[in-house]
């Protein structure tokens, strides 16, 4: 099968020789992708804050000690679901509206419903974010209580217990529409598409249909249908499946999209698309249990996802070997052209990433990194050092088209990458480094304090790393800020440094 | 097949998917089906009801207030009022409820957990946990008092110099002595941790748990 470069090229902007191509004013509606990124923006600035919050109680200098709306505790469900639904989410919504209209050669099922669901979306996520901070004070009602005595349920007004699943019961089903509506919008265009598929829509398509499975098996079944051990088994797969079936996908179907396009060349190996693709469909979906080794949850299915996690480090490195084999030969690109650099940058921590689960999976590791920082810094690698820099490089990319301008400044680009980059680099060393010493504290038996102050110089070194994290989005915004109003560019980035094509 | 759009929507969409359901999720709810999911109600101990009253005789006024008079009935409305503040304030993205059968945990915690633990309506979704940076709580019930309990959400630095936890004025009405509806539901649900145990021995000392045996 051709279709993978052709593909890419026949869709690649509408270049001469595509006579037949329709406009891209005709099928972008870029003023929605505008309003995504700028949403994505504005949780993402929460999120930042929240996570700073958590980062400062620990190192004992909160400002906001026993204040109850800014409880650490709180705040700190705000931080990672923030960054799942209000970042991650609108970004990934705001470029899909970019990149499937142009992949296609279709616009989205309907401009409205686009603009419909953009408003859902953001209600969906500032009610999250409202009842996870005020459900616990208004939780005392006697009507929750009647309700959960009736039900045998928790009925939380606020967060309920499942990680990345704490979204209030109330707005699980408006939640479970939007993400309907997400997909039919996005396949009807992918459905009318004529001849055999890109890689980046395999990966959208299978997007579509697994963010809503997921959101629905986590945001259901724990809750309503099936508790204690095999509740835990169905929220291991549900927060496993959130990354791999949601993120993962459409992060690495824009990668598909987005690398060829700036390098301008096909990518390297049509087979190891195939491989990395269906390899990952199979095998990623298959190890939730492994978040939860050691617990009462049936030994042999804890062995099951243990051996398809390290399966699964076998299929990334495909993927990555296929994205450095089509870097070869124009490696000049990865210092000279900033979203590129963000991209490889970010499939460089991918792999970190992959490779770490593959060890970090087995049961002689879990022994000592589960519940240390260990884990917290896998975290932040992947869900920052792979995801957020990815769409760094993508709204760096795009943003000077949707706007019409160069950026304001080249420096603050750079600024933003290297204090993304690096801060992330550092917190990710620094908590894995914690995560080891945690985890034999523990085991030696030794009073808890020793722990928790043994890890004070890891915690505060990660509030500096974090405080560089966010500088580095200060200068995006700044930036950003600065383009959009239209202030004579003072250093602009030259137009191939920003990945702009020559012509 | 493999590139087709039919191909990817029931293969890997949704095939894929309902595999990995069947094999993570389907296996171990067929393999506990025939467990009973105790209430509320049912999980009400005679240890946790010795705290209920300890509770209600040390803070006559605020408990009085909060759930009038210490019965079974009020006890499990203060553990499921207890465990929704659990799971709203965060308690459990830094306290686990798992003890491990590796790293020395059940020298530290008591007892390595089982599956029976979590078949109740108090586990809806199950609170394994996802990080400790504070220790593991589900043998806590019983190991410390109630007055330790109340000095330490509302400030927990006055008995835990070092500990990174943060404060919960808010489960009082202005000072550690005066305990609201809030706070004695957390305490109560604190205390019921583990007070499922048998073998657990910290109950052993506790006078009125002995009388009743």
């Amino acid at each position: 099968m051709t279709s993978g470069p052709s593909a890419h090229h026949r869709s690649d902007g509408f270049q001469a020789g595509d006579a037949g191509a329709p406009a891209h004013d005709d099928l972008v509606d870029e003023k929605i992708i505008v309003c995504y990124y700028v949403a994505a923006l504005t949780f993402l600035t929460i999120s930042m804050l929240a996570g700073l919050l958590v980062a400062l109680q620990l190192v004992h200098w909160n400002p906001f000690r026993g204040t109850e709306l800014l409880s650490p505790g709180r705040w700190r469900m705000i931080h990672t679901n923030a960054i799942a639904y209000g970042f991650l989410a609108n970004a990934f919504l705001g470029t899909l509206h970019w990149a499937v209209p142009r992949l296609t050669f279709h616009k989205v099922l309907s401009t409205r419903l686009s603009w419909f669901i953009f408003g859902v979306w953001q209600v969906i996520v500032l009610s999250t974010a409202v009842g996870i901070v005020l459900g616990p004070t208004f939780q005392d009602q006697p009507w929750i209580l009647a309700l959960a005595k009736k039900w045998h349920l928790p009925m939380n007004l606020g967060a309920q217990g499942l990680e990345w699943g704490e979204t209030p019961f109330w707005i699980d089903p408006l939640a479970l529409v939007g993400l309907a509506l997400v997909a039919v919008n996005f396949m009807v265009p992918i459905g009318k598409s004529k001849g055999p598929m890109y890689v980046s829509l395999w990966y959208f398509m299978a997007a579509f249909v697994w963010t809503f499975l997921t959101y629905a098996m986590g945001n259901l079944l724990p809750e309503y249908a099936v508790a204690g051990t095999s509740a835990g088994a169905i929220g291991g797969l549900f927060i496993h499946d959130l990354v791999g079936l949601f993120v993962t996908p459409l992060g690495w179907g824009l990668m598909y999209y987005f690398v060829p396009i700036m390098l301008k060349k096909p990518i390297w190996s049509h087979g190891l698309s195939l491989v990395g693709f269906w390899g990952l469909a199979f095998f990623y979906p298959l190890q939730g249990i492994h978040h939860f080794l050691y617990t009462p949850i049936p030994m042999f299915l804890q062995y099951g996802a243990v051996i398809s996690t390290i399966a699964v480090e076998l299929v990334v490195a495909t993927v990555v070997i296929n994205f450095f084999g089509t870097l070869v030969g124009r490696g000049k690109e990865f210092f000279e052209n900033l979203p590129i650099r963000y991209f490889y940058t970010g499939m460089v921590f991918y792999f970190i990433t992959c490779f770490q689960c593959a060890l970090q999976v087995t049961l002689t590791f879990q022994k000592l990194i589960h519940f240390t920082d260990w884990v917290v810094g896998h975290a932040h690698l992947v869900m920052f050092g792979v995801f957020s820099l990815w769409l760094f490089g993508i709204m760096t990319y795009l943003f000077p088209r949707l706007l019409g301008r160069p950026w304001w400044s080249r420096s603050l680009c750079e600024y933003h990458y290297w204090l993304s980059a690096g801060g992330l680099f550092v917190m990710f060393l620094d908590l894995t480094l914690a995560g080891i010493f945690q985890g034999y504290y523990w085991s030696s038996l030794q009073p808890w304090d020793a722990s928790t102050n043994g890890s004070q110089p890891f915690w505060i070194t990660r509030v500096f790393a974090g405080l560089a994290m966010f500088a580095g989005l200060l200068c995006f915004l700044v930036n950003l800020w600065m383009t959009a109003r239209g202030a004579e560019a003072t250093d602009p980035l030259p137009a191939r440094a920003a990945g702009t094509p020559a012509a | 097949m493999f590139e087709s759009k039919s191909g990817i929507f029931f293969i890997a969409g949704i095939g894929f998917f309902l595999l990995a359901f069947l094999g993570n999720g389907v296996v171990p709810m067929i393999m506990y089906k025939d467990r009973h999911e105790q209430t509320a109600e049912e999980v009400v101990n005679k240890r946790v009801m010795a705290q209920f009253r300890d509770l209600a005789q040390r803070y006559p006024e605020s408990f009085q207030n909060a759930f009038g008079e210490p019965t079974e009935e009020a006890c499990a409305e203060a553990l499921r009022l207890g465990r929704q503040l659990y799971v709203g304030e965060g308690c459990w993205h830094c306290h686990s409820q798992f003890v491990r059968p590796v790293s020395n945990e059940s020298r530290r915690f008591g007892p390595v957990s089982k599956s029976e633990e979590y078949d109740n309506e108090l586990q809806r979704p199950v609170l394994f946990g996802t990080r400790r940076v504070g220790p593991d709580l589900s043998r806590e019930g019983g190991r410390r008092g109630n007055d330790w309990h109340a000095v330490h959400f509302h400030k927990p630095q006055v008995v835990s110099t070092d500990s990174p936890m943060p404060e919960y004025p808010w489960f009082f009405d202005g000072s550690p002595d005066k305990p609201n509806r809030r706070g004695i539901a957390v305490m109560t649900y604190i205390q019921w941790l583990g007070s499922w145990l048998e073998e657990y021995p910290y109950y052993e000392e506790l006078a009125e748990v002995k009388g009743e045996q």
